[in-house]
């Protein structure tokens, strides 16, 4: 290790008293700033019903406040604060991902029943014939929008949340509201630039949904408008005038026909493994799922046997003290590494485009070569990119690895009479994997999840045609992962979250049989 | 593959044959591999001097030198996306090195149930990249606009408290190691002399760890500085976006890509990175593989 400790002077330690008294008004002051900041979140939450944020503050405000005053638990000081970051950022996403995984969450189940009922019922209205317009007065308080219309002489207002009812205080001129307490009227310009909201907007009559709703087309009168579909609550149908019926399919999460129409949104279900055998079982998504998995080991493994062979030689080339420019030459190997690897990416991206890149006009003399194109070529260029973002990293830890072994060892061996080949496969590469070999291990895992360097330069490569995920020639399975959950047209959560947990299960049992390798290679030695 | 250096006194052909088989290929090697790996920076390099916009018109390296593409990059969204990487990066580097330091700091000197357990939870949480979880990530700062705007989707809060889940991670273990190669003795004498845990702590540990602490918080900068997918979909809007986003965007536009204006700001992007890579080189080499040769 490169340490060199030097013993403190005992005279600053002697002033203890008084960085005592100091510490504590800072703990104080502290502690204030974290209980504010979580009654507010408190509040916050209980003011938007999100109970699962309001119970997670509680239980962590108390424990923060009973750590630090306490004269126990001092250990969870220290671990407190990243053991809270880790709790809600890694603990509970990872488990989030694996619940989602058992849904069927994504476009066209994007909620809970009672929105998505809702929803349905909004979407199909139609205006309900022989009622009023009403002069109605546009509305806005943050980021909501409602409405406000005069009924005899009182004032009623509702927004998307909440029904038509009489509010007290409010102040109007003939049919027109002026003044409404917590609301703002919105003029001209606001309403301009909101129209979208308020096209869309549907203020219900009453709290029950059968009974219409208010609804705008040109911001200055509202009529009523009645879904075309009438919902039965106990029969959990929707009826058409004409008499079709859609029940609930409370395993799929969509209000279905007889003749097999649908209606739009579903709701969200939990559909078991269904998304874990679909890959298997869906022909089409099982090949393309297939080739992923198998170039994503490949292309794991190759990266840490392309990069570890190259800096590994470099390594033991420029391990030779006679070379004389040895640290100029290290610090040009480095470059690639320290050049932000996103940023090498594109660029290569770029020197290796088809028809305007350099490398096919300059360095090959006018060659079409479709290096990023042709589905073998692809993979053929990711490898030397990534050969070149990753030779550096192997080259510095050979060096040191190297380093780190006696000389003693090496020179016995001379003295046996063993060549320089027979010394490096014999003492020195063994040595040399049990310093590195967690770390060629760290590197596997990490090419295997490599997201960035595909997407920068193929995108997930050229598209597999007939597959009903965009996916590619180059994908591996968290890129498969992004463009199942965003970029396939329809978005698909649920599934990319299965993906998610098959990757997490793949990478933990090669973690772990990495580790358990590497103690093996320890106990040899 | 090392050959033994011979101590020799020859005549003058005889030893330069000799040096040339022994070292002099080395260098050739050398300027190879330099050649290598400068090639795509010097075409970035003279694409960013290049005033014209097109992937067509960086054919040849250097042939036009001009400033014009920087001036430009300040007419667009370039700096904020700096601004905002720099924000980042740095708030995270140190929440994360006070937030691991202070994690291995209690792993290395008290001894509590669960340490054990914690230290291989650590481990096996190493195992699993936080960015596979991405859509529960986007979910949950979905939910936590409503209670904390700023730590909500589209925020850099949201990102930065995101990045900072992985304080406790891989992090830990490499301080960790180091905080064990600090004698307990230092901490006796001490807290003879009437030191809480704390000043040892701030006093004495954290001085002593500057090392360690520095390869953690460059490699915790450049790491977020870089990390492309949990900051695209969180920060969804360009006008949000960090350098690692933003860039993306330029240079990923199959039709009009601006692409010596990317030049150019991959150029200014790249420039604190690579400085901080060269000057802490010795630092990084060193953390780097303390965590696997022993002693």
């Amino acid at each position: 290790m490169n340490t060199k400790l030097s013993p403190p002077t005992p005279k600053r330690l002697s002033h203890a008293r008084d960085i005592a008294a100091r510490g504590y008004v800072l703990k104080l002051i502290l502690m204030a700033l974290v209980n504010a900041f979580g009654i507010y979140g408190i509040m916050s939450s209980w003011a938007h019903s999100s109970y699962g944020i309001l119970a997670f503050l509680v239980l962590a405000l108390f424990a923060a406040d009973y750590i630090y005053f306490s004269k126990r638990a001092i250990a969870l000081k220290y671990l407190y604060p990243g053991l809270i970051f880790l709790i809600v950022y890694q603990l509970y996403v990872m488990a989030n991902t694996a619940y989602v995984a058992f849904t069927n969450y994504g476009d066209g189940h994007n909620d809970a029943k009672a929105p998505a009922i809702e929803q349905i019922l909004k979407t199909a209205d139609r205006r309900v014939a022989e009622t009023e317009t009403y002069p109605v007065t546009i509305l806005g308080k943050g980021e909501t929008i409602g409405l406000a219309i005069v009924t005899g002489n009182e004032v009623k207002v509702g927004d998307g949340d909440t029904p038509l009812a009489v509010v007290h205080g409010a102040t109007h001129t003939g049919s027109k509201v002026t003044a409404v307490p917590g609301w703002q009227v919105l003029g001209l310009a606001q309403i301009q630039s909101r129209q979208n909201d308020l096209l869309a907007l549907r203020v219900n009559m009453s709290s029950d949904p059968n009974d219409g709703w208010l609804r705008t087309d040109n911001g200055t009168s509202a009529y009523v408008a009645k879904s075309l579909l009438k919902y039965d609550a106990t029969a959990d149908t929707f009826t058409t005038a004409e008499g079709l019926v859609y029940t609930a399919n409370n395993k799929v999460g969509v209000y279905e026909a007889a003749d097999g129409s649908r209606l739009t949104p579903g709701w969200r279900v939990t559909i078991g493994f269904e998304n874990f055998t679909k890959m298997i079982t869906d022909k089409r998504l099982a090949e393309p799922f297939l080739k992923v998995l198998i170039w994503t080991f490949a292309f794991a493994v190759l990266s840490v046997l392309t990069t570890f062979a190259l800096g590994l030689f470099l390594a033991v080339v420029f391990n030779d003290p006679r070379v004389r420019a040895r640290r100029f030459y290290r610090a040009m190997f480095v470059l690639p590494y320290a050049f932000p690897a996103f940023l090498s990416a594109l660029v290569w991206k770029g020197m290796f485009n088809k028809d305007f890149g350099i490398i096919n006009q300059t360095l090959l003399g006018g060659s079409a070569i479709n290096w990023l194109g042709d589905p073998t070529l692809a993979k053929v260029t990711v490898l030397l990119v990534n050969l070149w973002l990753g030779f550096p990293y192997m080259f510095l830890i050979c060096t040191g690895a190297l380093q780190s072994i006696p000389g003693e060892l090496t020179e016995a061996g001379v003295m046996d009479g063993a060549g320089p080949w027979r010394r490096f496969r014999s003492i020195t590469f063994p040595l040399l994997l049990v310093s590195v070999g967690p770390l060629l291990i760290a590197s596997f895992a990490f090419n295997f999840n490599n997201f960035s360097l595909i997407y920068m330069l193929t995108g997930g490569g050229p598209n597999i045609p007939g597959a009903p995920i965009l996916v590619g020639d180059t994908d591996i399975l968290i890129s498969m992962v992004y463009a199942v959950a965003f970029e396939s047209g329809v978005k698909q959560y649920g599934l990319a979250s299965a993906l998610s947990i098959i990757i997490f299960v793949l990478v933990g049992l090669i973690s772990w049989l990495g580790f358990r390798q590497t103690r093996k290679l320890e106990e040899i030695l | 593959m090392k050959s033994s250096s011979q101590a020799g006194t020859a005549t003058g052909p005889e030893s330069k044959r000799r040096w040339w088989k022994a070292v002099g290929w080395k260098h050739v090697v050398a300027l190879i591999m330099i050649a290598y790996c400068l090639f795509p920076l010097l075409f970035v390099i003279s694409t960013s001097l290049n005033p014209g916009s097109t992937l067509t018109g960086s054919r040849k390296l250097f042939t036009k030198i001009s400033p014009d593409n920087y001036g430009e990059l300040f007419a667009t969204d370039f700096p904020r996306w700096m601004m905002h990487s720099f924000i980042v990066s740095s708030v995270t580097a140190v929440g994360t090195v006070l937030m691991a330091a202070a994690g291995a700091y209690a792993f290395s000197r008290f001894r509590f149930k669960g340490r054990r357990g914690g230290l291989s939870g650590l481990l096996i949480a190493q195992m699993f990249p936080q960015m596979l979880a991405f859509v529960a990530i986007f979910l949950l700062l979905l939910g936590l606009r409503d209670v904390f705007p700023e730590l909500g989707i589209t925020k850099l809060g949201g990102l930065i408290a995101v990045y900072l889940g992985g304080a406790l991670g891989a992090n830990t273990f490499l301080i960790y190691g180091f905080f064990n190669t600090i004698p307990r003795e230092l901490d006796e004498a001490a807290k003879i002399d009437g030191a809480s845990h704390a000043q040892v702590f701030w006093g004495i540990i954290m001085r002593l760890a500057s090392p360690i602490l520095a390869v953690v918080g460059l490699l915790s900068f450049v790491g977020s500085y870089g990390e492309f997918i949990l900051a695209r979909i969180v920060l969804q809007r360009p006008e949000n976006y960090t350098l690692a986003v933003g860039l993306y965007t330029w240079a990923s536009d199959e039709r009009n890509a601006p692409w010596s204006l990317f030049a150019a700001g991959a150029v200014l992007a790249a420039i604190p990175i690579v400085a901080l890579f060269m000057y802490l080189q010795k630092y990084i080499v060193a953390g780097l593989t303390a965590g696997s040769v022993k002693g």
